[in-house]
C-alpha cells in the first residue's frame, strides 16, 4: 500500500499547488509511482502548473459520479510516465463531492501508486475537509509572514482534530537578504512559534514563475537551487536524512559525502 | 546593521505570538477585555480590590494555556 500525503495551508496563494506538483514530479524522478490529486474543485489549477491541461477529459467528479472510469479520468505525465494526475472539475463546486467518496477513492488509489498527494484548497471549509479526508499524513505549507503563519496554526489544529497528527510544514518563499537584515521571520522563529516538524525550506525565486508559464515544474532543471530545495523535500518523504542549510539546501559538506558514498 | 528592537522581524513575532493566544484560546482579544471587567466587578462585590491595578493575561506553559488574574487587594491597616 502506498502513502497518501495532503499538501495544505489555510491560506491561498502561499504555494501549495506548486509544491504539490514538485515534490511529485521529484519523487517520480526518483523512480517512485505518483498520483496527483486535485483536490481544489471549481478552481482547478495543477494541471497548469504540471503542462497537462491540454489532455484533460474526464476528471474527479466524473470519476466520483461514475461517468468513466479511474483510469480514464488519469493523465500520464509525458515526461515521467510514472506520474499521473487525476484533475479537478472546473465547473462544479467543493460540494460536488464528499469526504466518503474522497476516501474511497484515496484508498483506491493507494493500491496501485506508491504516493497519493492531494493539493488542497485554501480555507477551511468544505473543500479542506473533503481534501483531507483520505490523507495519512500532512504536510502545512507557509510563507514567513504574518497572516500565513498563523492561518498554518489554525490549520494544524484542525488537522488534528481530524487524526491527523505531526504535519510537517514547509516554509515557503524564504528571502535570504531581508532575513539576513532582520526583516523577515526566519526558519527557527516560525519553527518555535508554530511547534511543529519541518521538511523543507524553499527559496522565493522568480524562476518559479517562468517554470508555471512553462508548465514545467522546477524540479526538473537540475542546475536550480529551488529545484534542488523540492529535491530535498522528496528524499526527505522518502525518509532520507538531509540537514538543511539556510537557504534549505544540503549542506555542502554533506552532499560531497553522499555523492563520494561515505554517508 | 539594523538594532534589533526596529527590525520588522521582531514585531511581527511579537504580534503573531498574541494573535495565536487569542486564536488557541478562541477568545478575542475585545472579549479578553469584557470578560476583566466582568470578573473585576464579581471580585469587587466580595473584596476590596485595587480595581485600577487589576489585570488577566494569557500566557503559554508547556503544553497548555492558562489563564493568570493578578488581584492587588488593598490593605485596610
Amino acid at each position: 500500500m502506498g502513502k497518501s500525503i495532503v499538501i495544505t495551508s489555510g491560506k491561498g496563494g502561499v504555494g501549495k499547488t506548486t509544491t504539490t506538483a514538485n515534490i511529485g514530479m521529484a519523487l517520480a524522478i526518483l523512480g517512485r509511482s505518483v498520483v496527483l490529486i486535485d483536490a481544489d474543485i471549481g478552481l482547478r489549477n495543477l494541471d497548469v502548473v504540471m503542462g497537462l491541461e491540454n489532455r484533460i477529459v474526464y476528471d474527479l467528479v466524473d470519476v466520483v459520479e461514475d461517468r468513466c472510469r479511474l483510469d480514464q479520468a488519469l493523465i500520464k505525465d509525458k515526461r515521467y510516465r510514472n506520474l499521473m494526475l487525476l484533475p479537478a472539475a472546473q465547473t462544479r463546486d467543493k460540494t460536488a463531492v464528499n469526504q466518503e467518496q474522497i476516501t474511497k477513492l484515496v484508498e483506491g488509489l493507494r493500491d496501485e501508486f506508491d504516493y497519493v498527494l492531494i493539493d488542497s484548497p485554501a480555507g477551511i471549509e468544505q473543500g479542506f475537509k473533503n481534501a483531507i479526508a483520505g490523507a495519512q499524513e500532512a504536510v502545512i505549507v507557509t510563507t514567513p509572514e504574518v497572516s500565513a503563519v498563523r492561518d498554518a496554526d489554525r490549520i494544524i489544529g484542525m488537522l488534528e482534530a481530524e487524526g491527523l497528527n505531526d504535519p510537517n510544514v514547509i516554509i515557503n518563499r524564504i528571502r535570504k537578504d531581508m532575513v539576513k537584515r532582520g526583516d523577515m521571520m526566519d526558519i527557527d522563529d516560525m519553527i518555535e512559534i508554530l511547534a511543529i516538524g519541518l521538511l523543507g525550506i524553499v527559496p522565493d525565486d522568480e524562476d518559479i514563475i517562468v517554470s508555471t508559464n512553462k508548465g514545467e515544474p522546477i524540479v526538473l532543471n537540475n542546475k536550480s537551487r529551488t529545484g534542488e530545495a523540492f529535491r530535498n523535500i522528496a528524499r526527505r518523504i522518502e525518509g532520507e536524512e538531509i540537514p538543511l542549510d539556510n537557504n534549505g539546501r544540503e549542506k555542502f559538506v554533506q552532499k560531497i559525502k553522499r555523492m563520494i558514498g561515505i554517508s | 546593521m539594523t538594532p534589533f528592537w526596529r527590525r520588522s522581524k521582531e514585531t511581527a513575532k511579537e504580534r503573531l505570538r498574541l494573535i495565536l493566544i487569542h486564536d488557541r484560546i478562541e477568545l478575542s482579544p475585545g472579549k479578553m477585555e469584557e470578560l476583566k471587567d466582568d470578573l473585576r466587578e464579581v471580585f469587587k462585590k466580595h473584596l476590596n480590590v485595587k480595581t485600577e491595578d487589576f489585570d488577566i493575561s494569557v500566557s503559554r506553559k508547556k503544553d497548555s494555556m492558562a489563564l493568570e488574574a493578578d488581584i492587588p487587594l488593598r490593605d485596610s491597616r
